[in-house]
């Protein structure tokens, strides 16, 4: 699989260099407005009068062994990317030697993307949203529940959120985002927009219906997510799990 | 240009055709998918051993594989159509001996009738083998029969319009010559 990844990659990449240009409008509207969002996040946005007597935490401490960074991105192009099958797979130009390996989530400007699920020297393939293995975790931004979000292959227009209890107070247009209970995304980054609400009187959960945060149609350029805590939740769990 | 480098080039047209036209267009619906690939399997000459034409079956349909990242999903009724092929096209031809007189199955060598009937089976077995293979994995029965038949329709319609747009021309070949 690895070697055919290369050589399938680099076809891809060839077609891509064409199909690039025909999107590239899109693509600098999403960059624009990222930057948007991303500035007004800057420190010096947010001023407090002079009479206030508070610390204020200058920036996150960061020292040279980068002892408290969680997630690190890496920016990589998509060269391949497909909806009309059942299980659907994007292709990122970056792989094994540019720091990918498997079970890294990705993201794009707008919201979720996917999880790495193969890699080769120069490239790797990412699970997308659009495939009927694809399971994620997430949670309602407003009241913090927690469903799990697949896609029942029916229509690329729209996934589906499922255990969501019928307790809560959901309503159309609510964000949907990542639960930060996986190892591979942190928490909130936006997955979806509910589109309505499905009430089976058979069960005591919801179905929701979500439209991706994420265009699939024309993303260009996604982030991979590392987690350099990973491995050691991942040995306390797994050693927890051993000792029952 | 000799028939080795003819069906070569053919070889990669129809996977690149497959993998960056037909699939990447945006779904119509769940159950319509485009599948034009295996026309080339029904194409290859008929003077192949049956082996070689397994072989050629597999080796085609685990390209588009590598493509799709499914393993196997494609390989699997490409195999199982060029298996089969030479029978039917036993069964079908339309008098003792076209097959030696003609190099390939068309519309020429065959005839309308017949060639309609072959292409119509093996895009009807490749598209329930792919379609219950995908089956096994998620859907239910609805999903079976409403992708097979959907997905037949919109092949066929497809393989139409390329038998019209590439009209083959098959020599007659006698020994007398």
């Amino acid at each position: 699989m690895g070697v055919a990844n290369e050589l399938t990659g680099r076809i891809g990449e060839r077609y891509n260099n064409i199909e690039y240009y025909f999107h590239l409008k899109k693509t600098n509207e999403s960059l624009a407005k990222e930057n948007e969002v991303l500035l007004n996040r800057l420190k010096e946005n947010f001023d407090a009068p002079d009479s206030t007597a508070r610390i204020v935490t200058d920036s996150v401490r960061l020292d040279t062994l980068e002892n408290f960074r969680k997630f690190l991105y890496r920016s990589a192009r998509i060269i391949n990317n497909s909806l009309s099958l059942q299980n659907n797979y994007i292709t990122i130009h970056r792989g094994e030697k540019q720091g990918v390996t498997r079970d890294m989530g990705v993201v794009s400007a707008n919201g979720f993307v996917g999880t790495v699920v193969n890699t080769s020297e120069n490239f790797a393939v990412v699970m997308s949203l659009f495939n009927r293995q694809s399971n994620v975790s997430a949670r309602l931004k407003k009241t913090g529940e927690i469903g799990k979000v697949q896609w029942d292959g029916e229509s690329v227009d729209y996934i589906t959120m499922v255990n969501v209890p019928k307790s809560v107070q959901v309503a159309k247009g609510d964000t949907i985002v990542t639960s930060g209970y996986s190892l591979t995304f942190p928490y909130g980054i936006p997955i979806g927009i509910v589109l309505s609400i499905i009430d089976d009187k058979s069960s005591n959960f919801y179905t929701l219906k979500i439209k991706p945060t994420t265009n699939f149609f024309n993303v260009q350029y996604v982030n991979v997510i590392e987690n350099l805590q990973k491995n050691e939740q991942k040995t306390l769990e797994e050693a927890s799990r051993k000792n029952q | 240009m000799s028939r080795p480098i003819k069906n070569i080039i053919r070889f990669a047209l129809f996977i690149l055709v497959q993998v960056f036209v037909l699939f990447q267009m945006n779904p119509l619906h769940q159950f319509i998918v485009p599948y034009i690939y295996f026309l080339y399997i029904l194409w290859l000459p008929f003077n192949m051993p049956r082996i070689g034409l397994t072989f050629m079956g597999f080796l085609f349909g685990l390209t588009l594989d590598y493509f799709t990242k499914t393993p196997g999903l494609h390989a699997t009724p490409c195999t199982l159509i060029a298996y089969l092929r030479p029978f039917l096209i036993n069964i079908l031809i339309r008098q003792e001996g076209a097959d030696q007189n003609y190099k390939s199955p068309s519309i020429t060598s065959m005839g309308w009738a017949p060639y309609a009937t072959y292409i119509i089976i093996f895009t009807l077995i490749h598209n329930g083998y792919l379609v219950f293979l995908e089956w096994l994995e998620f859907g239910n029965i609805w999903f079976f029969f409403g992708k097979v038949l959907a997905t037949t329709g919109i092949t066929l319609l497809l393989i139409l319009i390329t038998e019209l747009l590439f009209f083959r021309k098959e020599k007659f070949r006698t020994n007398t010559a």
